[in-house]
């Protein structure tokens, strides 16, 4: 580790490791600073994606894919299942191995990388970010850069530091808990959706194939939901009834930030990514992509702020990230806002009329028009959206 | 005031998103709260999957304005 640096990025998760592969790409000098001892570890993730959304950055490889997906199950509070229509694929990861994967590549690209570095703050000077403080083997280090990226997720400390507000609110937090659970039947090509208040209120629960008869088990309810009951008992009653001889292999704790993306990522030698800001898709709770998408904007971004030393182009990350998927999420948003404010009996008698239906018109979009049978304000909030 | 059940954390950071007054601190291997500026909001029990903070009593202590 040296002392000066053009980007310094805190956190090794896939919006950290994607945003040093295009730092270094761009010809920037980079450092990741990792808090825990290894790359990858702990997995804080149900770990599902698309391959349209992943292969742009990675070539899906047996090595870090633990099952492939092909359909969608929907499960109503009253046990209704809808099964829509859905082409094109997806997997479950094994995020151990993909991160691990997506730190190498960034690696290769020159990026140094350092694991058990706990960085405790930022250094600034004149309202512009030039560092962070590090503590790494019993010494407290002052590490310079023209660029820090935040990629630290959920806490988002780095950006509290440097004066940006990146608090979460309550009714934004998905408060999640999930067990990888091994011995249970489930179809390894298909992912289960539960819906309601008895699983998961404000939120759902999942159920994902992990190969072997293993799967994610996890759930996330709203904070703002859950003060009487909290994820993990949500979860554990829920192992109790539907897998009762299952084994917990792994056990673990979440927050995912369901909100809009912060108004403020970008502040004069500092940029925020993925969870830290806010770029989870606010109705499926999903962030790998969108936190790699950001990564590669922002890192190609320092790479250029670190040449030509114009801070203005940080507005550049700002204005590419909103074009791309940012408008997108505030409208998920918007879309959210709705969905949250279904009762059980609602989502019941919807997926009572799309189950109705012949097979090959079980999509997406009949589920959706239901819904807005059901729920005619949805249509104006809907139109708000898209014509505001 | 509040008690940490540090056994059942697993350093999510849930709580540390929430805490609007940034008083939670977080290593890679232990959560702490720094009481002078906690205000008790509660927020960070009402979050945590885990259960692990409990609030001894319910008076919301208000930031000293002096």
């Amino acid at each position: 580790m040296k002392d000066s640096y053009d980007v310094i990025i805190v956190g090794g998760g896939p919006a950290g490791t994607t945003a040093a592969r295009h730092a270094a790409m761009g010809g920037a000098k980079v450092l990741v600073l990792e808090k825990d001892r290894e790359i990858g570890v702990p997995v804080r993730c149900g770990e599902a994606v698309d391959h349209e959304g992943l292969a742009p950055f990675i070539q899906p490889d047996k090595k870090f894919i633990a099952s492939e997906i092909r359909s969608f199950k929907l499960i109503a509070p009253d046990g209704t299942v809808v099964k829509p229509n859905i082409e094109g694929l997806g997997y479950v990861l094994d995020r151990k191995v993909f991160d691990y994967e997506l730190a190498r590549i960034a690696a290769d690209e020159g990026a140094e990388i350092v694991t058990k570095a706990y960085v405790d703050g930022v250094e600034k000077r004149d309202g512009t970010v030039t560092g962070v403080t590090v503590q790494y083997q019993g010494n407290r280090l002052k590490l310079r850069s023209k660029i820090v990226i935040g990629a630290d997720g959920v806490e988002s400390r780095v950006g509290r530091w440097a004066g940006i507000d990146t608090t979460v609110s309550m009714h934004d937090m998905e408060s999640a808990a999930q067990v990888t659970a091994a011995n249970i039947d489930v179809e390894q090509d298909t992912c289960c959706f539960y819906f309601g208040e008895r699983y998961a209120p404000g939120g759902y629960l999942w159920v994902f194939p992990k190969g072997n008869k293993t799967a994610n088990v996890g759930l996330a309810v709203a904070a703002d939901r859950s003060k009487q009951k909290h994820a993990l008992k949500f979860l554990e009653e829920f192992m109790e009834e539907m897998y009762p001889n299952a084994a917990v292999l792994t056990k673990l704790a979440g927050g995912v930030p369901c909100a809009e993306t912060l108004e403020k990522i970008t502040m004069p030698g500092l940029m925020l990514v993925g969870d830290a800001a806010h770029q989870v898709n606010p109705v499926s709770g999903g962030g790998i992509i969108s936190g790699m998408i950001a990564g590669k904007i922002a890192g190609s971004v320092a790479a250029e702020v670190a040449r030509s030393n114009d801070m203005n182009l940080l507005g550049r990350y700002e204005k590419e990230w909103r074009d791309s998927l940012g408008i997108r999420h505030h409208r998920y948003y918007g879309i959210k806002k709705v969905i949250y404010k279904f009762r059980d009996s609602e989502l019941n008698s919807i997926a009572a009329e799309i189950s109705k239906l012949p097979e090959k018109d079980q999509t997406l979009g009949a589920l959706f028009k239901q819904a807005v049978v059901k729920h005619p304000l949805l249509i104006l909030d809907v139109m708000k959206l898209f014509f505001a | 005031m509040i008690e940490i059940h540090e056994e059942k954390c697993d350093l999510c950071g849930c709580c540390v998103g929430v805490c609007p007054e940034n008083c939670i601190d977080m290593t890679e291997s232990r959560i702490s709260i720094v009481d002078a500026i906690c205000t008790s909001c509660r927020k960070c029990e009402w979050a945590c999957p885990f259960e692990v903070f409990k609030f001894k009593n319910d008076k919301v202590r208000l930031k000293a304005t002096a």
